[in-house]
């Protein structure tokens, strides 16, 4: 088991954003975690990789407590993010986005990058070839040098999904990677995911509006309505599940 | 081990460096179309260098990194005050610390320079962490008026403790030992310490907190650390420009280590453009030349019968009218987040030949 | 010390602090709607001192006259800033507006020196409170104008409270301030809220200059910049954006300030280092100040 979120309550001042929350992830799962807007599901995401500390609750990372730690310790120990908005680095570029998510494992020194001695160049010189390599897999490589802002939108939601990658996590949470594409560049989408998880041995948490990606990938779905889940199952069972589409009742979907 | 690439493109500029520098020493006049003592000139050099060492390090903290720091003049008397009471002779220090004595054994201590210099920037470092462990935690304002609070507590403290710094008495007589070497070297290997940090991992990564906070502590950037070390740098040449300007100025007290100095090191970073290395140094500069050369319009001037009358103080006004006005219409200032390389200055005139190709009617 | 010594000082002391709460009002309500800390704000009180100088020492015009001169040209200097300096950079992150203001606050000081040259000049008296007209109360003798001041300021407090909760515009004061983008898809005219709350601002300041120099009779073009500090650090420590907490933290600081230096004259050269003690403390221990409220925000 690769996450363990057991009774995990969120609550900001009187307003309650999830509350008693269990949902575990078995290693190569892709799960999804569907909801009306403002269910609490970036909460859960935020809870997760360290922004917030749970109010109640605890969350295991491959049997390992990492309820309330700090957000790059979590990405260290292996779960990497995707934000709703898009959190590019913009005035830098493509490739120096990716770089920055290769620095934690940086062995050279501030005084090795300063004075650029050898252990510190060939360092470099890996993290760019392996920097280089991402790119290539997600078609990017051929923008590297672009400053991230300026990429189309796809793009730069695969950048984001590609950095998230360089951090070499075991867990992946994406945020609406779909969010403002239209169908035909959802379903390219679905398709990246799929094989990014085949390939790169992950497992997948996925937060998104669009029906037709979400419940076409997913091999599980969540649903979360005020904070409180009110269905789980396969993506057949979810969509005929009449509390779910009470839940859904008057907001369109692409379903 | 140093001689890679870029490293020889280095020591070309420090050869062509060091070959102005002797001739500037030899003659000023000439170099800066400023009538007047050779000894001016070299001296407005001086301060340029040690204005580029301030805003360069300014801006790390500001620009690169992204964090408002209003804080740089307390580190600046910190070096200041550091290198002043190491290089005093003790009959130096008897001299001046006529109403309270110096406390031992800073009375019998004396340095040379270069080591003073060096301590000069890592007390003021030292510094730097007991401020910045605590402020750093705050964003945006807050970390601004928390930096300009500690500047003022330290600047205070240095009036206060007679029997250390001697109050608001201040200190004259400090050995003028800096020429144009320790001046334009300092700026130098400033400059070279900030390009390769920026250049490097490290330097993504403070550009990373500069760009989005939230999505580098995503990536696993420790945060705090590496607002730390860029603080700690910065401080430590605030603290090295403080001491080369008291061994330039020979006299300094507690009055000039005043928010407006900082005002004066921030304008030079805003000018030059937040996030340029280039920019702050060329900005120094342009600021540095321009204080010297508007002294002009403070002074009275005699035009046949015609009497101009000087406005004392209208440097200043002139210089915050610039301040607002570039952040108003130009916030990227000269540089924006670029640097001044051969091919952008190419690319520049190329540009330029262009329009003035096209604005002369005939075709390209 | 002596308990009649010990009133004056009170005395003095309270006087401090209302001219504090009036200048710290205005920077807590700019901080409210702009999110700005305004940094030129101190230097308007020295802008109102120097206009009633001139308008009392060249022009001779009458005291109210120059008085109400002095508050609209200082009003009316607080929303051409705004409109200048502040406006044009409303989208722009929030370190740029904020250099914009410093570098506001340094223009006016320096025009200041320019304008009114760097000595210190003093400041004319009315009648009434000329030095050594005081009264005697409780046997201990207080100046008028240290009795006039904190009276001038609970009045105007009152109006202020008064206009913001009782009023229309006052509404959308505060409506503005709580959600500024929301307020004006609401149908107020933002832009003319904004100028209305520096106005105030500014108004309130330029009293505070006034009897600043009434009660200290020097007034130099740079006697605005410690005291700006001061009061805005007051509006920190009351809780920023909070009218009350700018008068609680206006007074605190003022009495403060003059009762430990009354009681500790040793330590009396750290005077304005008390005031970024408290603000330091207040920052890290608790930054939303003492009556103050959270602003979460979204990831």
């Amino acid at each position: 088991m690769i996450l363990d979120i057991r009774g995990m309550k969120m609550q900001f001042g009187g307003l309650v954003a999830v509350d008693n929350l269990n949902l575990s992830l078995e290693q190569g799962e892709l799960v999804g975690l569907i909801g009306p807007n403002g269910a609490g599901k970036t909460t859960v995401f935020n809870v997760i990789t360290g922004v917030y500390a749970p109010t109640q609750g605890t969350i295991t990372l491959e049997g390992r407590d990492i309820t309330g730690m700090r957000p790059d310790l979590i990405t260290r120990l292996g779960v990497a993010r995707t934000f709703q908005n898009i959190r590019l680095f913009s005035r830098m570029s493509v490739i120096e986005n990716i770089l920055v998510s290769l620095h934690w494992r940086l062995g050279s020194s501030v005084f090795d990058a300063i004075f650029q001695n050898r252990k510190y160049r060939s360092e470099e010189a890996s993290m760019r070839s392996r920097a280089m390599d991402l790119l290539a897999r997600v078609n990017l490589d051929s923008v590297a040098d672009l400053p991230a802002g300026s990429l189309p939108y796809g793009s730069q939601r695969r950048l984001e999904i590609c950095r998230a990658l360089a951090t070499e996590p075991r867990l992946l949470l994406l945020d609406e990677p779909a969010a403002g594409m239209n169908p035909a560049e959802s379903i390219e989408l679905m398709k990246f995911i799929g094989r990014i998880r085949d390939e790169f041995g992950l497992t997948i948490l996925l937060i998104e509006h669009q029906m037709r990606v979400v419940m076409g990938i997913s091999e599980r779905i969540v649903v979360l309505d005020h904070g409180i889940v009110i269905s789980q199952g396969t993506p057949r069972e979810v969509s005929r599940d009449p509390r779910v589409i009470a839940a859904y009742l008057g907001v369109e979907q692409h379903a | 081990m140093r001689l890679s690439r870029f490293l020889k493109r280095d020591l070309v500029i420090l050869v062509l460096a060091a070959v102005v520098i002797a001739w500037a020493n030899g003659d000023l006049e000439g170099l800066l179309g400023i009538p007047g003592w050779q000894s001016y000139g070299v001296r407005i050099i001086n301060m340029c260098a040690i204005n580029a060492i301030l805003a360069l390090s300014l801006n790390l903290v500001n620009g690169f990194t992204g964090q408002f720091s209003l804080g740089h003049a307390g580190f600046m008397a910190l070096g200041a005050y550091t290198t002043a009471l190491l290089t005093m002779d003790m009959a130096a220090k008897d001299r001046v610390f006529f109403m309270t004595p110096l406390v031992e054994p800073l009375r019998n201590l004396t340095l040379p320079f270069l080591p003073s210099l060096i301590l000069a920037g890592l007390i003021a470092g030292l510094f730097s962490l007991v401020v910045g462990i605590p402020a750093l935690r705050l964003r945006g304002d807050y970390l601004g008026i928390a930096t300009l609070g500690f500047a003022e507590i330290i600047r205070l403290i240095i009036q206060n403790v007679r029997k250390v710094t001697n109050g608001a008495l201040g200190l004259k007589g400090i050995p003028q030992v800096v020429n144009l070497w320790w001046t334009l070297g300092s700026a130098f290997i400033c400059y070279l310490m900030l390009r390769n940090l920026i250049n490097s991992s490290y330097g993504r990564a403070l550009k990373s907190i500069r760009e989005n906070e939230t999505a580098a502590q995503a990536m696993g950037i420790d945060l705090f650390k590496h607002k730390l070390l860029s603080f700690f740098i910065s401080s430590f040449w605030a603290g090295v420009g403080g001491g080369l300007l008291a061994s330039l100025l020979t006299t300094i007290d507690p009055v000039q280590f005043k928010f407006h100095l900082t005002f004066q090191v921030l304008l030079m970073v805003v000018l030059g453009g937040m996030g340029s290395l280039s920019g702050s140094i060329i900005a120094a500069g342009i600021v540095t030349y321009l204080m010297e050369f508007l002294r002009i319009v403070e002074e009275t001037h005699y035009w046949g019968s015609i009497t101009i009358p000087g406005i004392p103080g209208l440097r200043m006004v002139i210089f915050s009218l610039a301040l607002v006005l570039v952040v108003v219409w130009y916030p990227k200032g000269l540089m924006g987040d670029s640097e001044l390389t051969a091919q952008g200055v190419k690319a520049f005139l190329g540009r330029f030949r262009k329009t003035l190709r096209l604005k002369g009617g005939r075709p390209v | 010390m002596q308990l009649s010594m010990f009133f004056q000082h009170l005395a003095n002391a309270i006087s401090l602090g209302s001219l504090y709460s009036l200048v710290a009002i205005g920077y807590t309500m700019v901080y409210g709607i702009l999110r700005l800390i305004n940094f030129a704000h101190g230097d308007l009180l020295m802008l109102a001192a120097y206009i009633v100088y001139y308008a009392r020492g060249m022009f001779h015009l009458p005291w109210p006259i120059s008085i109400i001169l002095a508050i609209l040209l200082t009003a009316g200097t607080g929303i051409l800033v705004e409109r200048a300096a502040y406006r044009p950079l409303r989208d722009s992150p929030r370190t740029t507006i904020l250099i914009s203001a410093i570098g506001v606050s340094f223009l006016v000081e320096n025009l200041g020196l320019v304008l009114f040259g760097g000595r210190p000049q003093p400041f004319p008296l009315p009648a009434v409170f000329d030095s050594g007209s005081a009264r005697e109360i409780g046997g201990v003798r207080v100046e008028n104008i240290t009795f006039a001041i904190p009276v001038v300021t609970l009045v105007l407090l009152y109006v202020l409270l008064h206009i913001v909760h009782k009023t229309k515009t006052g509404m959308a004061m505060r409506a503005v301030a709580r959600d500024f983008d929301t307020a004006g898809l609401m149908g107020v005219d933002v832009n003319r809220i904004v100028a209305i709350t520096f106005a105030i601002g500014s108004a309130l300041a330029a009293v505070g200059g006034i009897m600043w120099g009434m009660k200290f009779p020097q007034i130099n073009p740079l006697m605005g910049m410690m005291p700006g500090m001061k009061c805005f650090i007051a509006a920190v420590f009351g809780g920023i954006g909070n009218i009350q907490g700018a008068v609680v933290g206006g007074f605190i600081l003022g009495v403060a300030e003059i009762m430990i230096v009354a009681f500790l004259p040793s330590i009396s050269g750290y005077r304005d280092a008390f005031a970024f003690v408290i603000l330091i403390g207040t920052l890290l221990i608790r930054p939303t100040g003492l009556i103050g409220e959270k602003v979460a925000e979204k990831v």
